[in-house]
């Protein structure tokens, strides 16, 4: 029984203080921190093992398998965001090795980054300023006016629907990875106590020992960290690819058109 | 006194907040099964059409995801602060 007692669904735990003081709180190294550090080097060593001693004519097969990725990345955003966003594969792809690294770390039992709201906080807020940005290049006074679309009246809910859209990127990724790690914990903690409930009767250290923890999370496991981890990562990467090509055509559009008015101006002064 | 009260209304408060979880069920039940339809007419378009389906799944996810944070501050947040007041 004593399982349940020991069961702790906790946020992620606070390492050690630093005596910087920030807003009146001080700045705190948390888990989610040094582990977003850990696949950040991970990934980077990653990066770095496959693109080392590359040849033109590929000889290793960590050089054809750095070419795969780079082209899948590559294909994956042209399909989606259109040719001329072709530059935006690195930052897309980086986003979704982060994502799905950091998710997956929950499989060595680790505190998996994403099952923190601060984590994805930060990328959905760097996700929002790209989409603010593509939409301001069509103009200030467009980006201001396109808020009065199409009546005035609906001005407040327009403002919410667009900070909706972080809000809404950050609470999916994180309440999916998050449901999946409160869901795992409750299940060793059930396999533990059936296992010590079910072979009380074996002797010494035995009628401790959780056998049922052994291969059966494995089930649980491949959807809820597997499965779960990469969806997410897909579709948090699918999203930022989604809003960034809508905002830029807003842009773009909000921007033909102020030339047009421009030009009839031009013509109507002519005449 | 209090406490039990406080610590029983959020434990029910978060049970009644994952009935949000209804919807994507039954929206994402339907998804599925017009992409399985689609699969089914159409084979060649498995790969786009699977896509697709995950991504509108993930959209039609969010209310339910909501409900799971409320049910979350409920059960880890509220209690702590409240008891933290009496």
């Amino acid at each position: 029984m004593n399982a349940i007692e020991n069961l702790n669904i906790t946020g992620a735990k606070i390492l050690f203080e630093t005596p910087i003081v920030l807003f009146g709180q001080k700045l705190v190294i948390t888990e989610s921190q040094v582990n977003s550090w850990i696949v950040i080097l991970f990934v980077a060593i990653l990066c770095k093992v496959l693109t080392h001693n590359m040849k033109i004519r590929p000889e290793s097969r960590r050089q054809i398998i750095a070419e795969f990725i780079v082209e899948k990345a590559t294909n994956f955003v042209k399909s989606n965001m259109g040719e001329r966003f072709a530059g935006f594969a690195p930052f897309i792809a980086a986003l979704m090795a982060l994502s799905a690294f950091s998710s997956l770390l929950s499989i060595f039992g680790m505190f998996s980054p994403t099952s923190d709201l601060n984590t994805i906080a930060g990328w959905a807020v760097v996700v929002f300023v790209m989409i603010t940005y593509y939409k301001l290049k069509g103009g200030l006074g467009g980006y201001l006016k396109s808020f009065t679309q199409p009546i005035f009246v609906l001005t407040p809910f327009n403002i919410i629907s667009e900070l909706a859209t972080p809000i809404s990127m950050m609470f999916r990724h994180f309440g999916n990875i998050c449901s999946g790690s409160v869901i795992m914990t409750l299940v060793y903690a059930a396999l533990s106590t059936l296992s010590a409930v079910l072979f009380r009767w074996m002797p010494g250290a035995l009628a401790q020992f959780p056998f049922f923890q052994i291969g059966v999370p494995v089930v649980f496991s491949l959807y809820f960290d597997i499965f779960g981890s990469l969806l997410q990562a897909f579709i948090f990467a699918m999203l930022t690819m989604m809003y960034i090509s809508s905002a830029a055509e807003d842009g773009e559009a909000a921007r033909a058109e102020r030339k047009l008015r421009k030009q009839n101006k031009h013509r109507k002064q002519e005449e | 006194m209090e406490r039990a009260i406080i610590l029983a209304a959020s434990a029910v408060g978060a049970g009644l907040a994952m009935i949000a979880g209804i919807g994507p069920g039954i929206g994402e039940g339907y998804a599925v099964g017009k992409a399985c339809e689609a699969i089914g007419r159409q084979p060649e378009c498995k790969s786009s059409v699977t896509s697709t389906m995950l991504l509108g799944c993930a959209v039609a996810e969010t209310t339910g995801i909501y409900g799971f944070i409320v049910a979350l501050l409920l059960m880890f947040v509220t209690p702590n602060m409240f008891i933290g007041k009496l």
